[in-house]
């Protein structure tokens, strides 16, 4: 791609063809973050629907395929309410700041060993940071409403986000020592040769606390307090009306597709392939399923976004004072036990990674 | 900065308000300190205009007292009259109206299971419940004509005999034949039929709510020891029916004041330990389970025992339509019955019985006219929700709705 367009438009710098190339990429990640989105809300919909038995939407286009479009235009032409006592600056920009710092994440993201954005070297930590940003977008929504059941929820956002990113945090320390790096490519490439090198089994206790982790990061059921809608009826979005509301939900379907890509990048072998390092399909016409692609890894993530919708529809809400317990009595002591119990294991040399 | 509590006002308008409720909190963070319940906005005056009606005219009035329980409203209005007239429904109406009574229990059950679900984010159970509640309406609607507000009870009986066919789902443009085929295959025979299939399912539809519940840790969590009542609180505090059982008194009107042919009938009374809402979840569960037998019960008897389902006394009863084609007599009742009703000898009576909700009684003063000279109405949701500060104090905000949950009120009761 670099060639093509070097030879098109010789004028231009190297510097100024990396620019374009990442322009498009960016694009590329936007608009299939975007469509995934729209999907995500129908099949969340369909799949929380048949969970009740009941039928979902399938009115607008064929089995209701186009509903989250029709959703879209509907809040776009809703009336944008301020309410009149609030804080107008922060009101708005809080959307924002959620949004914004969902996309961004993606772009440390590699969908398959050459398509990444931005490959820097530190890039879960980058993660880590840009993931913990969106809180602040929950916390100025509540305190910018100047209601109390807003306030309330973005209360218990914030506390929830402190408990839960530690947890997280030390998740990823485990994953880093396993893989070697922080550059996701490399964490995929320590995980390759078959299902028994994915990390999710030398580190299944962190892999189960990464994903709960995450649900709790995205405010998803059961830990939707900061929501909580029996309780505080909506949280910190209840004021917000149109498309600022329709924001909060954008950007909480793609941080919940970015847990549930990035738990299978870092626990499930990312692109690697299920069957990969079975000699069965050798020389068939079978042999591409044993090949890494991108297919595998979106159906992982779908996996996850099914998990995702399978608690909602299963489980109670949590108290918050019970989640709070939950995140620093049960999930970081596990967390940290486990880092113990890797280290033992990575001096010992047992496990599929190397000290390389 | 001076510390203060937070006023939250929580309600009318709210997902867990369980209607028009309106409670000022306060809050100290997200612990209640205080809290206030504020009622009267679903006051309808039902006790008042059923003093300028003749005493048949109010029987639809108690269907929109508790509406979610709504044959179990009539059915102490419909006793009060019987005591003061001294008028005795033949037995085949006393199993009729007793299998109707369980059905509505069941009804209101789940109608709480699924709420009180659905309030602490259990959704997929609220759906599971109001599909059999679906069923449950089909029986309501089959034998009285109306889906909710029946008007089934009647001084001296009920209304009509059950029919001996149900209403069947019919194709059109969305519903295939082969589907209504399937929709209707509970509804071949009569409405005995359809209840006994009913029941047949239903115990094992209670197993897959209790599989989503009782041992769930977030429920348990959320649940057990949140507005813990003792027995003689609970005494003290006027609560009846489950409130009072999840507190651990063996006390059900069923048993101790046999109403209608329940002491003919087998069945038990369970009751909790602790007096938190987790038992009060289990008592009302198992309580589920003991009406499907009685229903069970009647059923077997009323196959067996057909016969007159209101009394042959034409002053209280309406003549058939097909004796005032050719009797004069029969006419002249008929008129007298709906035009002026009937006069209830002077006296006061006080009439309750097991609502699911609590002891649901009806207090009549006639003075020997055609319609009451005083009704007043002892709802168990009233008692119930002005527990609700002691409940929850020193408790959090998100236990607040799981006390509403476990009170189970409704407001067409607590406001009248």
């Amino acid at each position: 791609m670099e060639e093509i367009i070097s030879s098109v438009f010789d004028f231009l710098t190297p510097q100024a063809i990396g620019v374009i190339i990442s322009m498009i990429k960016i694009v590329i990640v936007l608009i299939g973050l975007i469509l995934t989105v729209v999907f995500l809300v129908y099949f969340e919909r369909k799949v929380l629907a048949y969970m009740h038995s009941r039928i979902g939407p399938n009115r607008v286009g064929p089995f209701g395929l186009l509903q989250s479009i029709a959703d879209t235009l509907k809040l776009l032409l809703k009336e944008i309410i301020i309410p009149a006592k609030s804080d107008k600056f922060l009101f708005l920009l809080a959307p924002i700041l959620l949004l914004v710092p969902a996309l961004a994440a993606w772009a440390v993201v590699p969908l398959n060993p050459h398509f990444i954005i931005a490959d820097i070297d530190a890039g879960l930590l980058y993660l880590l940071a840009l993931t913990s940003f969106g809180v602040y977008g929950v916390i100025l929504a509540g305190w910018a409403s100047n209601s109390k059941y807003a306030f309330l929820g973005s209360m218990r956002a914030a506390a929830q986000m402190v408990a839960y990113e530690i947890a997280m945090g030390f998740a990823l320390v485990g994953v880093l020592m396993a893989g070697g790096s922080l550059k996701l490519g490399v964490i995929v490439e320590a995980q390759s040769g078959g299902i028994f090198n994915w990390f999710w089994i030398p580190l299944f206790p962190l892999f189960i606390v990464y994903f709960i982790s995450g649900i709790a990061e995205t405010n998803r059921h059961p830990f939707d307090l900061s929501e909580g809608e029996a309780e505080i009826v909506a949280g910190f979005h209840v004021e917000y009306s149109g498309m600022g509301f329709a924001i909060f939900f954008l950007a909480e379907y793609i941080n919940m597709a970015l847990i549930s890509i990035l738990t299978s990048i870092m626990f499930l072998g990312g692109w690697e392939s299920i069957f990969s390092g079975f000699t069965l399909f050798e020389s068939t016409y079978l042999d591409f399923l044993t090949q890494p692609s991108i297919f595998w890894l979106l159906l992982k993530t779908l996996f996850f976004l099914f998990v995702f919708v399978w608690l909602r529809a299963s489980f109670p809400r949590y108290r918050y004072d019970q989640l709070m317990t939950l995140g620093w009595k049960v999930l970081i002591p596990i967390t940290i036990i486990w880092i113990g119990v890797e280290c033992v294991m990575f001096v010992l040399e047992i496990g599929p990674w190397s000290l390389s | 900065m001076t510390e203060s509590n937070l006023t939250l006002n929580f309600g009318p308008q709210h997902p867990a308000a369980h209607g028009v409720l309106r409670l000022i909190m306060e809050l100290d963070g997200e612990v209640v300190k205080n809290l206030d319940p504020h009622i009267g906005l679903l006051h309808r005056g039902t006790e008042k205009l059923a003093e300028i009606k003749p005493y048949n005219h109010s029987i639809g009035y108690m269907d929109r007292m508790d509406y979610v329980s709504m044959m179990c409203c009539e059915h102490p209005y419909v006793l009060a009259i019987e005591n003061l007239l001294g008028i005795t429904p033949p037995k085949r109406a006393q199993y009729i109206r007793v299998m109707f009574d369980e059905i509505t229990r069941l009804m209101n059950h789940l109608l709480w299971l699924g709420c009180h679900g659905l309030d602490i984010g259990a959704m997929a159970l609220f759906l599971y419940c109001f599909r059999e509640r679906e069923d449950l309406y089909d029986c309501y609607e089959a034998v009285s004509g109306a889906r909710m507000h029946a008007t089934y009870y009647r001084p001296g009986g009920v209304y009509r005999d059950l029919p001996e066919q149900m209403p069947k789902y019919q194709a059109n443009r969305y519903i295939s034949e082969k589907k209504v085929k399937r929709l209707n295959y509970n509804r071949e025979g009569s409405l005995l039929d359809f209840i006994e299939d009913f029941t047949d399912r239903f115990p094992s539809l209670v197993d897959e709510y209790e599989t989503l519940l009782t041992d769930n840790r977030i429920w348990k969590q959320r649940t057990v020891d949140i507005g813990v009542v003792t027995p003689d609180r609970a005494k003290d505090l006027g609560f009846t029916g489950p409130m009072l059982r999840g507190s651990g008194v063996e006390w059900d009107l069923r048993r101790k004041q046999p109403y209608e042919v329940y002491e003919e009938l087998d069945f038990l009374i369970p009751i909790g330990l602790n007096g938190d809402c987790y038992d009060r979840y289990l008592v009302r569960v198992e309580e589920m389970r003991q009406s499907n037998t009685i229903i069970q019960q009647c059923i077997q008897w009323l196959r067996d025992n057909p016969g007159p389902v209101i009394i042959d006394d034409n002053r209280y009863a309406s003549p058939k339509r097909s004796d005032m084609k050719h009797d004069m007599e029969s006419l002249i009742y008929h008129f007298k019955l709906f035009t002026e009703g009937y006069s209830v000898p002077k006296g006061e009576v006080y009439s309750a019985i097991e609502h699911p909700k609590g002891e649901f009684g009806v207090f009549l003063m006639s003075d020997g006219a055609n319609k009451p000279y005083r009704m007043k109405v002892r709802p168990p949701s009233f008692s119930h929700l002005a527990a609700i500060d002691e409940m929850s104090k020193g408790h959090m905000l998100a236990d607040v709705v799981s006390i509403i949950g476990t009170l189970d009120i409704v407001f067409g009761e607590i406001d009248r």
